[in-house]
Parts: C-alpha cells; structure tokens; sequence
C-alpha cells in the first residue's frame, strides 16, 4: 500500500485550506501562520535535498537563507532609497520585482553554495558538519558589520515587492505566491529524485566508494545536489524577508541553520513533504506552547528527541510508514 | 607464436605501508579470455593489489596498465570507465535501493548521463531492459524488486556479480566472490564464472581451491607481497615452493 503519496495530498491540501478558510472569516494572522510555514518548508525543501537525498548534513544553510534576504534588501533598498543599485561603470537601478528578486537570490544562493560546496564536499562526517557551520558564521559576522545594509539592526524593506497582477500586500495573495513556488519546487524535486540524477544521487549517499566503482563520481552529484539545495534555500530566504518586509544577519545566524534542520528531521528526513509537516508542526508549537509558556522549546526539545529516538522516519514516515520499495 | 596482448597488466608494482613491504615487484598479466587466479595466503597482499588495480591505492613504483593504456594515475572512476569492473570482498551494494535500481545503476555508469533530471529512470525501457538481462544472468529472475538490504548473503554475492557484469567490462577484477557461500552457492557461482569469461577475462582473487582449479586457466601465488609462482594448474599443484609457503597437502590430492 502507498500511503506517503495520500498523505502528502492531505498535507498539500490542509495547508491551502487553512488559509482559505481563514480568509473567508477574516483572520488574517492565521494566513500569515500559512505564508511562514509554507516560506520555511521551502527553506527545509532545499535544505532536504542536500541532507535527505544527497545524504549531506549541512550545518550552514542558514548562509543560503540570509543570502536569498540579503539578495532582496541590495536590489530593493535602492529603490525606496531614490538610489542606484551601482552607478558605475553603468548605472544599474534596483528593482521591487519579485521574480526578478527570485532569480537574483537563486542564481547567489547556487553560485555561493558552489563555492561552499566545492571546498566542504573534500571532508566528510563530522568535519563536513563543521566546516559548513563556519562558512556560515562567516557569513552572518560579515553581515553584522556591513554598515551599507544595517550592520547588526538589520534593515527594513517598508513596501512589500510586487509581483504583476497581484497585490502582494493582500495576505492571501502572498500565500498563494509562496504556496505557488513551494509546490512547485516540490513537483521539480519529485521528478529530479525520481530521473537518472536521483538514482546517481541515492547511490552516492549509500555507498560513495560503490559509486565510483561504477564510473560515476560521487563528488559531481554531491556538488550539484548542494548546489540546487542552496539556491532553493536562497529563493526562501528571499521570500521569507518579503513576508517581513526587513532583513537582518540573525537570518543567517547557526540558531537558523539548526531550525531548518529542525524542520526536516521532524517531517522525516529525504521524504518529499518532510520539510512541510516539519515547518507546519514548529510553527504550530511555537504558536500554541508559546502562549502557554515562555519555555516552549524544552517541549519542542522533548518532541524532536523523541521522534529521533522513536520514529526515525520523522513525522511522514511514523504515518506512511517505510519508503515505497519502488519498482 | 605471438603472445595476445594482455587487457591487464601489472608492471612490478611496490607499495610499502611504513617497512611493510605489502605489494612488492609484482607483474601480471591477464590475457583475452582467460581466468588468471590469484591465490595466497591471507596477508599475502592481495587486497593490496586489488586497491593497486582498481585505483584506491597509489603504488609506491610500478605501472597498471588497461588495454594497454597506462592508467596509473588515473582514480578509481576513470579505471571503471576505461573498462574495469570489480567486485568486492564485503558485498558493497546501495543498501535501500531495489536489485533492479543497483543494476540500472551500473548500467547508467557504464552508459554515462547521471545528470539528467526530467524522465523517470525507471521508465528507461532500454536501461531497464539491460539491469534485467543481467539479472537474470545471475539467477536472481524474479528478485528485481527486492530491497538489496534485504538480500540473503548469496543473493547479494550474485547481485554483486550482476553489476560487474551491467558494466560491459573489458576485464574483471572479482574479490571472493565465493565467500560465505555454501557448497551449493559455490558451485552454482562456479558456473557462472566459467561462463562470465565469454564476456571478458577475470582476475579472480578466491580463496575456494576447488572453484579456483575448475575455472582457473593460470594461476598466480602471491605471498609476502610477491608473485612465488604463476602457471597452469597442474604447474601450481606441483610446484614444490607452492606447496611449501601454502597450499595443504590434502588439497592436492
């Protein structure tokens, strides 16, 4: 029996019809609960396919979330700004559009996550762990002291970016935006896991050394796998510093990086919507323990040790069970 | 008479592991359509040299040559892809992928395009059609579907067998590929590498005496990190250094 694709209709389902419902009885703070947990299973999404499926535990995606923020703040500061983006050697002006944010944000996640990539990928382990956290911190002190954009407080992006057609200010039209990519990104990475790149991509996760036996170079898939992950992350972070409308280097601090693991390790690790029950569940937790306690996260503590211990696969696989045996 | 030139071949290759001397000077050669056996007792070396030819190891001096084509300095992808499969000792397969998906695997590293990323792999009707093939090969009919993790010993050995064999080699490099296996598994593995070596010739590094003299057409002793001895096998059984340094009495009877 394949329950995994069931559950995940109901999950793509309940997370549009909660928003929907909530619009209908004007409740606008439960659509911006939607919009986050949507934006942050997009950060676990891209997150997932570097650790779930490429096997790569990446302490450091907090570095391709703040560049994806940051990569909205430089193109849309200038704007409210009555500024350049660069003057010189031509003059290039900033720009409030979304897409053209999105490709932005992309297109430095990848190129930063090549960079990353290409020198972490030599260690493995515990080493690889802890050289990604460092390109990290890097990042996040080299934001702290960037005065351009804030330093330490940040900066706010006052009128939210536009996307033609909508009024992206509306909180359900944001939704359906954010909601939009994150399915869409989820049929992409359906389709990559189940083409000749996912099976090259399992087969370096299970056995690297068997890999190469075969003629294929683990190192190439691990480095592309790295790379996509990245650039999905960043395209998050972009979109996750539109909801807020300000951007601010605790995006990319480590606290960040262990969240979206916390988000994928709670859906289930290398599970297609893994990342979204993760990220829908610490909101949710967050929302609710929060007004209880100010000390939710020792309950949420307890929760992510229990489903370690107890339920391997996270959350998807303790209600779908072991992955399909495939054909 | 002019000698056929080997697919494989080892030109006096030394590697030292501080002052042991684990391969010393060894030459081999492996000619078209020959199972060249290579026996020794256990750390005689051999796992050395096998890391020697599949490329996990660097020598220390020496030359490995494939289809005549020094590949020395090339890695273990670029011997794989210049035609050398091997097998291993320990079965090493992926685990939580299906028979059937660690064949296809082995046939997309011998076919190359590992970066495609639209059309399901598994609706590949060519690549699924060659892993099949090759599956039924080594009599694991029927089994496709199962997880590898789930395997039994024997089965693994053959699924093992089976990717070597999706590769299209031009030479074999097989580690025990009887070991842990029963007397039935043996011989059931005896014949299919007495049919393998239609495909290409095989290096067979095996502890088994009774598979390594029914397939073996010349065999090598390797001990201390050197070759003893190379010949036929009635040239080994009755080489009386072999006899000394390894081989019981009772197994030559």
């Amino acid at each position: 029996m394949r329950r995994e694709p069931l559950l995940n209709g109901v999950l793509a389902l309940a997370l549009l019809a909660v928003p929907l419902a909530a619009w209908a009885l004007d409740e606008p703070f439960v659509i911006t609960l939607a919009t986050k947990v949507a934006i942050l299973a997009l950060a676990g999404a891209g997150l997932n396919i570097a650790l779930g499926y490429g096997g790569l535990v990446s302490l450091g995606h907090a570095a391709f979330f703040g560049i994806g923020g940051y990569a909205m703040a430089v193109l849309a500061a200038p704007v409210q700004n009555f500024d350049l983006l660069m003057s010189w050697p031509f003059e290039v002006p900033g720009t409030k559009s979304m897409p053209l944010i999105w490709l932005a944000a992309m297109s430095a996640g990848a190129l930063a996550a090549l960079v990353i990539g290409a020198l972490s990928l030599r260690t493995a382990g515990v080493y690889f762990i802890m050289i990604t956290l460092a390109f990290g911190q890097m990042l996040y002190y080299f934001a702290i002291s960037w005065p351009a954009y804030g330093g330490e407080d940040g900066i706010s992006i006052y009128v939210r970016n536009g996307f033609a057609g909508l009024n992206t200010l509306d909180p359900i039209q944001f939704f359906a935006l954010a909601y939009g990519l994150l399915m869409a990104v989820l049929a992409l990475t359906h389709m990559m896991v189940r083409a000749r790149f996912g099976l090259a991509l399992a087969g370096a996760r299970q056995n690297p050394g068997r890999l190469a036996a075969l003629g294929i170079r683990p190192f190439s898939l691990h480095l592309s796998a790295f790379v996509i992950s990245g650039a999905i992350t960043a395209l998050a972070g972009a979109l996750y510093a539109d909801l807020n409308r300000f951007v601010s280097p605790s995006m990319l601090s480590w606290q960040t990086s262990g969240e979206i693991m916390v988000f994928v390790i709670l859906g289930g690790v290398g599970r297609l919507f893994g990342p979204v029950a993760g990220a829908a569940l610490f909101i949710l937790l967050e929302h609710w323990l929060g007004g209880v306690s100010d000390y939710w996260k020792l309950f949420l503590g307890l929760i992510l040790l229990g489903i370690v211990l107890f339920a391997r696969g996270g959350l998807i696989g303790t209600l779908a069970g072991r992955e399909d045996a495939h054909d | 008479m002019t000698r056929p030139a080997p697919v494989l071949e080892t030109r006096d290759l030394h590697l030292s592991f501080g002052a042991l001397k684990a391969t010393d000077g060894v030459s081999l050669r492996l000619l078209p359509g020959e199972i060249h056996a290579l026996i020794g007792p256990n750390g005689a070396g051999k796992s050395t040299l096998i890391g020697l030819i599949a490329g996990t190891l660097r020598p220390d001096a020496g030359q490995v040559l494939l289809n005549g084509r020094d590949v020395t300095g090339a890695d273990v992808v670029r011997r794989a892809r210049a035609g050398l499969a091997r097998t291993f000792q320990v079965s090493s397969v992926a685990a939580e992928l299906s028979v059937l998906q660690n064949v296809m695997l082995a046939v997309q590293g011998a076919r190359g395009g590992s970066f495609r990323f639209v059309r399901p792999v598994l609706a590949d009707a060519a690549l699924r059609a060659a892993a099949m093939g090759d599956i039924d090969r080594v009599g694991l009919t029927g089994r496709h579907r199962v997880v590898a993790g789930d395997l039994a010993h024997g089965e693994r050995r053959r699924l093992e067998l089976a990717m070597a064999l999706a590769l299209a080699p031009r030479a074999f490099v097989l580690d025990e590929p009887m070991a842990g296996m029963g007397p039935d598994g043996a011989r059931e593995m005896t014949a299919l590498l007495d049919d393998l070596r239609h495909r290409a010739p095989i290096l067979l590094v095996e502890h088994d005496m009774d598979a390594v003299f029914a397939l073996a057409d010349r065999i090598s002793v390797l001990v201390s990190g050197r070759i003893i001895a190379s010949g036929t096998v009635a040239q080994i059984r009755a080489d009386p250094e072999v006899r000394r340094a390894y081989l019981g009495e009772e197994i030559l009877e």
